[in-house]
């Protein structure tokens, strides 16, 4: 294999793993403050068509990101209005609004269907693009991608060096203790989840501007439950998700260029489609196989139902 | 099957169906024939079931107020379907079309309590007495197009993405692999497998994987919108599937296999009210006109086209056979000898890549 074929590879790895960062980070703040919203799949549904409707209409990336997640934090807001203040069933929830965002963006994206719009131009990083091989494979890239890994550091700062992060953390260990030293447990749950919404959106606007521009129902492709996935194997921790989410781009973007290359290797075509999942789960489990570790970073209450008058 | 009771029973309604619509011209206006469509997927802009909607309403348009039409979108190949096409038995449909592989059971079961509908299925193979299948040999088209690619295409490397090693992509892929090494001997055909019918992201990564890698035309067995449009954005020609995606890539899609069942629904719906319908296994191709080739794209100079139109021809009137020996593996095997024509049967269980094909061999028996 020459250089620029692995500095495509590269390329293309990073542009695969982004959608999977970007969700799977705002599910891990979401998860981090006690709420399972399984709702990914259908959130980013409605992100990557509102997204697409706003590209269509006015032409402007940006914009289109925008529309994306303002869908994206609507949609969790229904999520938080049933499991927050219903104190409905959180998984129960989830996979309705996962069901839900499916359906209502095939009926709203029915004019849309199939409707394409030109590529986004990457943006090319001055001198870091120069480097040789991984230079234009790193800094010539989407702009969502560069903003992903802003979001990385973000996220993993907030978390553990500031003090809304500890806060945020201490109501998904156990959201009694944090009201009974005066935190708004409920309010707090909200602003998670809708942040979770905001990234849902943002992922599924990535795939209908930046990674195929177009507008087609079921273009999500199951992407929403590899990033909850990925958000559980990598022990609820931020840069975990990126190791995980990396892995499985880059080992389902090297397999097509393994079976393109024609290599006569003796396995079938589905083991390799299957490779990136096998890979991701087994590397994330032996990494996070320390059991004392995994319940240290685990939210205690993930997933239970908290009343604040209770 | 001829002596099948049910088989009697059914030609007696058949032609009390018959009699009944010509009696009186007020009767026949009164009573059209119910004709329902079930479709696996959402209807869409192109494919698979487009296709069918296109010619539901071909079909709406030829025959007026003979018949009134429904059809229901994107039901799961399973229960459900058997749920949806019992609905549309108590609605009073009289013609039920199931085009898809996965209906073929629910239909078959649910045909068995409603002897006095008439069922078709798409792409099955399982007939009863009120039940009939039709499929198309759709790997005529694909020569056709595998001629195109290797008229147009500079280094005679095309790639192609499939979705399963399955028999019908099998077929579509060696004959695309033959039309293109009829045009250039040396031609290569690069393969990847998605193991998926619908990812535009996987799609577009592995035709920039495919063009990377050498390839200068692209070609499909998958959904296709994504991998047309990446064509169309590197500037790599493309060849089409189902429907006719020009619109997806006006500069650089060459052509498509189109599939067209229009004529043929019009003539089954004309059978039936004429009560000569029969239950039968029907397999069309370009003779039939159930596939035809799109127009082709500006790019494609006038000696390309002309005998583009000559295939056309002799595919339809079988002097050209497309699977005619000798066909060779890419393993080196003989499959087909010098002067003879692979079986249907042979054809059916296509399980292998031609010589030329630069991919993974698909397992399995």
């Amino acid at each position: 294999m020459d250089a620029t074929l692995i500095a495509s590879i590269i390329g293309a790895t990073l542009v695969a793993g982004t959608p999977l960062i970007i969700v799977a980070l705002g599910e891990l703040v979401t998860e981090r403050s006690g709420v399972l919203n399984l709702g990914a799949e259908g959130t980013m549904a409605m992100g990557a068509l509102s997204a697409f409707i706003v590209n269509q209409a006015i032409g402007s990336a940006p914009l289109a990101v925008a529309a994306g997640m303002a869908a994206g934090v609507a949609m969790s807001l229904v999520f938080g209005y049933l499991t927050l203040t219903m104190l409905a069933n959180q998984v129960a929830s989830g996979l309705a609004l996962s069901i839900f965002g499916i359906g209502l963006s095939a009926f709203i994206g029915k004019p849309y269907e199939s409707a394409a719009m030109p590529m986004v131009a990457p943006i090319r990083i001055p001198v870091l693009a120069d480097i040789p091989l991984v230079g234009p494979a790193l800094f010539n890239q989407q702009s969502l991608v560069y903003v992903s890994w802003a979001l990385v550091a973000a996220v993993a700062w907030f978390l553990y060096r500031s003090r809304a992060g500890l806060v945020l953390r201490a109501v998904g260990e156990s959201p009694a203790s944090a009201q009974a030293v005066g935190y708004a447990v409920i309010p707090i749950r909200y602003l998670a989840v809708a942040f979770g919404g905001a990234m849902a959106g943002v992922g599924g606007a990535f795939l209908s501007i930046y990674y195929t521009p177009l507008w087609s129902q079921g273009m999500v492709a199951g992407r929403g439950w590899i990033a909850l996935a990925l958000v559980v194997f990598a022990t609820w921790r931020p840069i975990r998700v990126v190791l995980g989410a990396y892995l499985f781009g880059g080992v389902m973007i090297s397999q097509l260029f393994v079976q393109g290359l024609g290599l006569k290797l003796e396995v079938p075509a589905q083991f390799l489609s299957a490779l990136p999942y096998v890979a991701t789960i087994a590397v994330l489990v032996l990494i996070s196989r320390n059991a004392a570790a995994v319940r240290l970073h685990s939210p205690v209450s993930l997933g239970l139902p908290f009343r604040a008058d209770a | 099957m001829p002596h099948q009771p049910t088989r009697h029973a059914f030609a007696r309604l058949a032609t009390a169906f018959a009699a009944t619509l010509g009696m009186t011209a007020t009767a026949h206006s009164a009573d059209p024939l119910k004709v329902c469509f079930l479709y696996s997927n959402p209807i869409g802009e192109s494919g698979w079931t487009y296709q069918h909607e296109l010619a539901r309403k071909e079909l709406v348009a030829a025959m007026g107020d003979k018949i009134i039409t429904k059809y229901v979108e994107n039901i799961a190949e399973g229960p459900d379907a058997e749920r949806v096409i019992r609905n549309f038995v108590q609605e009073g449909c009289k013609l039920v079309f199931t085009p898809s592989f996965g209906f073929m059971e629910p239909t078959l079961k649910v045909a068995r309590s409603a002897p006095n509908v008439i069922f078709m299925n798409g792409s099955g193979y399982k007939t009863a007495a009120n039940v009939g299948v039709y499929n198309a040999r759709y790997y005529e088209g694909r020569y056709i197009e595998g001629v195109i690619a290797g008229s147009m295409s500079k280094s005679g490397v095309v790639g192609y993405v499939g979705a399963f090693p399955i028999p019908e992509v099998l077929q579509g892929l060696n004959a695309f692999t033959l039309g293109l090494r009829s045009v250039k001997p040396q031609g290569q055909v690069k393969l990847i497998w998605v193991n998926s019918w619908y990812d535009p992201g996987k799609e577009r990564d592995a035709a920039n994987a495919l063009l990377k890698l050498g390839a200068d035309t692209l070609a499909y067995h998958t959904s296709g919108v994504a991998i047309v449009n990446t064509g169309e954005e590197k500037g790599a020609y493309t060849l089409g599937y189902y429907s006719d995606m020009s619109t997806f890539g006006p500069k650089t899609n060459l052509s498509s296999v189109m599939q067209t069942w229009g004529p043929y629904y019009i003539k089954v719906v004309e059978d039936v009210l004429a009560g000569r319908w029969k239950s039968d296994n029907v397999l069309g191709g370009l003779k039939e006109g159930m596939i035809h080739m799109a127009p082709l794209n500006q790019a494609v100079p006038a000696e390309v086209k002309t005998r583009v139109a000559a295939l056309e021809r002799d595919i339809a009137s079988g002097k050209l056979q497309v699977f005619a020996g000798p066909v060779v593996d890419h393993e080196g095997k003989e499959r087909v000898a010098a002067g003879q024509v692979m079986p249907g049967a042979d054809l059916d269980r296509m399980n292998y890549l031609v010589k030329g094909v630069d991919g993974m061999l698909p397992k399995g028996p």
